[in-house]
């Protein structure tokens, strides 16, 4: 029961490289001043983001004004994270919880 | 931790270097919109002030969290960021769009309310799962 298990996850992991290996190769080069970022997003931003959100610091700007939902996302992973190691810890106190003595 | 391993001069410092940590915390959140800093730095900075203070002066420490505080002040602040985030959805504004909050001032005055706002959110939240990570490692006979 468990080989085939492991063998659907090696397949699974290996189809997951492969579908993102080829993903990667149609990625604009880094800093290419032709790639749709850098002709499209980063002007608008560099351009309004005084007058759009009143911020003196471009990263603020970014980070919790045009992209507030990216960072709800962090501050979820960051909750997620923090729930489940206490779990784990609080579980791991109690005796034979994981069939030790 | 439940034993504290303070001596006189541990105990000297930490008395007087936990105020000024704390400020430091609240500063780096406050100051985050002009300069490097935010949340998640001021989180970080805040923890370390209680953990010192449990780590000198025990359980009875004057800046302190305990029991499930941690991890309940981690779950409001996420509460805090997703409300400011949402508020402006009933008031007729994109996601996250500070702009549109009922308030009597100019909408770009707005945004910088509703960056601090979230920033608030992500310190409690940062601050709170440290804090409850610590806990859950050093407080091995407590009950949940």
């Amino acid at each position: 029961m468990k080989l085939p298990l492991r063998a659907l996850s090696v397949l699974g992991c290996l189809a997951m490289i492969a579908v993102l290996y080829t993903a990667s190769t149609g990625f604009a080069e880094v800093g290419d001043p032709s790639s749709p970022a850098s002709t499209h997003v980063s002007p608008r931003y560099i351009e309004h983001a005084l007058k759009d959100t009143g911020s003196p610091n471009l990263v603020t700007a970014v980070l919790a004004d045009y992209r507030g939902y990216d960072t709800l996302g962090e501050t979820i992973v960051i909750f997620t994270g923090g729930a489940a190691a206490l779990l784990i810890l609080r579980a791991a106190d109690k005796k034979n919880f994981f069939g030790g003595d | 931790m439940n034993r504290p391993f303070g001596t006189i001069i541990l105990k000297t410092f930490c008395r007087y270097i936990t105020p000024f940590i704390l400020l430091y915390g609240i500063y780096v959140l406050i100051h985050g919109e002009f300069s490097p800093g935010g949340g998640f730095q001021a989180g970080a900075v805040l923890a370390f002030a209680v953990i010192l203070g449990r780590l000198v002066q025990g359980d009875g420490a004057r800046v302190n969290m305990s029991g499930n505080l941690g991890i309940l002040t981690a779950a409001g602040g996420g509460l805090i960021f997703a409300a400011v985030g949402l508020m402006s959805i009933p008031f007729g504004g994109h996601l996250f769009n500070y702009g549109v909050y009922p308030l009597n001032m100019p909408a770009d005055e707005m945004h910088p309310l509703g960056i601090l706002g979230i920033e608030v959110g992500v310190t409690l939240c940062v601050m709170g799962v440290i804090i409850a990570i610590f806990d859950a490692l050093t407080r091995k006979d407590e009950l949940l």
